[in-house]
């Protein structure tokens, strides 16, 4: 995979892009893309992947204009436009599937395949989301993955905490990606949705990690309910990571939609 | 020099054992804990002392805004403000401060302040925080990463809704309004005086110079700690060439207990400092800054949050609380001593004086106070000379003003009205 520019009306936004075959369109969840690079290559082998970064994520510049939900859905909406592709293959994981599913809402004719791994953006009174924002970085492993321990691992392996430049440096990350991620996810990780899933017409797959703890599986059957054309597939020993825990299944999952 | 008598209106009844049992004293505090009955006495407790340190030569009392937090029973600053405007006299009214960005609209503000202003004849002293994280970003849901957007904006309506003559449109982006038009307007003009408390934002440092306000550090981390921030302060006072560098451009909030001596000190306060640094300072460290409430400078200069580091509160014991400058404590002699340092060392001329310290009952509080207010505050009073004539960051009350119980005597009805018709 390679990281590229590319320049928005807004903002100039980095993306990976890597691997041929049918154009898909990946947007990353609210951790960003760092557990997720193993993944992006093995999509890479069987598709030509995009995975653009929310503005502010990684090394990429922030965007204060990008204020609520109908900003993120617009400019993802700019960001496949200067790519030059059309229709692509549209997955989001998380908060990524969140925007995807808002972007086949607001653009039903323009998305016919449309592939929602653990979406954000309903709330269920009965089986709230937990409060990430809240969380301090040792309490978000039991959320996010199945394989706690190996999950903690990964985490991590990223920097040592006690360390004063690092601490410096992850609260910087911390701030800028979360800090993006908040003007769609704080709260409370709903901006409407629900009232708006019933135009898309894209063929949709709905991809749960069976022990997913964040956004539990109950949520697979809100979406599917409201989507006029879905099909769930669940996959087992996954958690909310489930890209980063069962790559290849996710991979198999979404030929589905080909 | 401006001595405020500050209190934080603590719950006074958490259990021993809060600190192991509670995951924090702040945003999910356990509901159970507050005793709606009890609390009637605390309260009318905390009034009591608001208004007794009014009648001791304080030029002001102050409250302040915090929500579900067991050691600040004052979501609404301004209903406190308002009872205490009816019952002192002689006193500044310090409400630091409103949380501007947290009220819908926040002309709402514009209105309240103007209100406690008209009643109080012109004693108020108005902040305007952009509120801690816990407050606005956790308890009132304000998204973290537009906070400061939100607060700029609630800002300058309710500046221009002070200044404007007419009627005017106001299209924010957070709020809209079409006809502009507070009633009442405050008695001090252009404004009451602005102390903007904070926690090290450089683009506060920034507001409050260019706007001329008052920029207040309400820590309990004590003066000694404290200093690395207000020199970052002045700091940037002096790369921004400010036009003066008075020491009223500033605020600090000291915990300070007095005693006629060192070791009645420690034996008449120690376990209610205790209390408040061991059991109210047990904030969960991730409610302490939402990701996106702090700016990316403000990070990388590493000042962060007194919340989150919690752990070095833990289990403090009084002499490292006294030496570390947490806690201002000793007789009258020492506190002078230590405070003369304070105000050396941060270059303040605001001094919010936290005298109302965890669990500790009246009298002991009484006590205190006015030992401070007798034997300390008057040789502090004359510290910036040059600066003694500086008015501008405290309120202007009226020459004239009337009290409470204005009414005749029922007596007197009688032949009033008769004399009328």
């Amino acid at each position: 995979m390679e990281l590229k520019t590319l320049q928005t009306p807004r903002v100039p936004v980095r993306y990976y892009e890597g691997g041929s075959g049918h154009r898909l369109v990946f947007l990353h969840g609210a951790g960003g893309l760092d557990l997720d690079l193993k993944f992006l290559d093995a999509l890479a082998a069987q598709y030509h992947v995009y995975a653009p970064l929310v503005p502010g994520y990684g090394d990429s510049e922030e965007c204060a204009e990008l204020r609520d939900m109908l900003d993120f859905t617009l400019h993802t909406w700019d960001v496949v436009e200067r790519l030059g592709i059309k229709d692509p293959i549209l997955v989001g994981i998380s908060m990524g599937g969140m925007i995807a599913g808002e972007m086949a809402a607001i653009a039903p004719n323009d998305v016919s395949r449309l592939g929602l791994i653990a979406p954000a953006g309903l709330w269920l009174e009965d089986h709230p989301i937990p409060d990430f924002f809240s969380m301090m970085p040792y309490e978000l492993p039991a959320y996010l993955f199945h394989d706690v321990e190996a999950g903690a691992k990964a985490f991590q392996a990223a920097g040592d905490m006690s360390d004063p430049a690092f601490l410096t440096a992850f609260l910087v990350q911390n701030a800028r990606q979360l800090g993006a991620a908040g003007k769609i996810l704080f709260p409370i990780p709903e901006r409407g949705l629900a009232s708006r899933l019933y135009r898309i017409k894209a063929k949709t797959l709905l991809i749960w990690g069976e022990s997913d703890k964040l956004v539990p599986p109950v949520y697979a059957k809100a979406f599917q309910s409201a989507i006029p054309q879905a099909d769930v597939v669940m996959i087992p020993e996954a958690g909310h990571a489930i890209s980063f825990e069962k790559p290849v299944e996710v991979i198999n999952a979404l030929a589905r939609l080909q | 020099m401006r001595f405020t008598w500050f209190n934080l209106m603590p719950w006074p009844y958490l259990p021993e054992d809060f600190r192991e049992k509670n995951h924090s004293v702040w945003v999910d505090i356990n509901s159970r804990l507050f005793d709606p009955a009890k609390s009637h006495e605390v309260y009318n407790t905390y009034l009591d002392l608001l208004e007794y340190a009014g009648t001791l030569g304080f030029d002001g009392i102050g409250v302040n805004e915090h929500h579900q937090n067991a050691y600040g029973l004052m979501p609404s600053p301004n209903i406190i403000a308002a009872s205490l405007a009816r019952r002192t006299d002689n006193v500044g009214l310090v409400v630091l401060g409103a949380s501007i960005a947290l009220y819908n609209p926040p002309l709402r503000v514009a209105e309240e302040f103007a209100m406690l202003d008209c009643i109080s004849g012109g004693r108020l002293v108005a902040g305007f925080p952009v509120g801690t994280s816990m407050d606005t970003n956790y308890c009132y849901g304000t998204i973290p990463g537009l906070t400061r957007e939100k607060y700029r904006e609630a800002h300058d309506l309710i500046k221009r809704a002070w200044a404007e003559p007419e009627p005017f449109a106001f299209n924010g982006r957070y709020t809209k309004l079409r006809y502009v038009n507070p009633w009442p307007r405050p008695i001090q003009q252009p404004h009451p005086p602005i102390h903007i408390p904070g926690g090290g934002s450089v683009e506060t440092f920034d507001f409050c110079i260019d706007n001329t306000y008052s920029y207040s550090y309400l820590s309990f981390g004590g003066y000694i700690r404290g200093k690395a921030l207000m020199q970052g302060y002045w700091d940037r006072m002096a790369e921004r060439n400010a036009p003066d560098t008075s020491p009223y451009r500033a605020g600090f909030a000291q915990t300070i207990c007095v005693a006629e001596t060192d070791a009645e000190a420690e034996r008449l306060y120690k376990k209610h400092v205790s209390y408040f640094y061991n059991r109210c300072l047990h904030v969960y460290p991730g409610f302490a800054d939402a990701p996106g409430y702090r700016t990316i400078k403000t990070i990388q200069k590493g000042i962060l949050s007194q919340y989150a580091p919690l752990q070095m509160f833990q289990e403090l014991p009084w002499k490292e609380l006294v030496d570390n400058g947490s806690v201002i404590a000793g007789s009258p002699e020492t506190v002078r001593q230590r405070m003369e340092d304070l105000i050396k060392s941060l270059h303040v001329g605001n001094i919010f004086c936290l005298m109302h310290v965890g669990d500790m009952p009246k009298d002991k509080c009484m006590y205190s106070t006015r030992l401070f207010a007798e034997k300390v505050m008057p040789k502090l009073r004359h510290m910036f000379p040059e600066y003694d004539n500086d008015e501008r960051f405290w309120c202007k009350p009226l020459a004239k003003r009337v009290t409470a119980g204005s009414l005749p005597a029922e007596s007197e009805i009688d032949a009033l009205v008769g004399a009328d018709a």
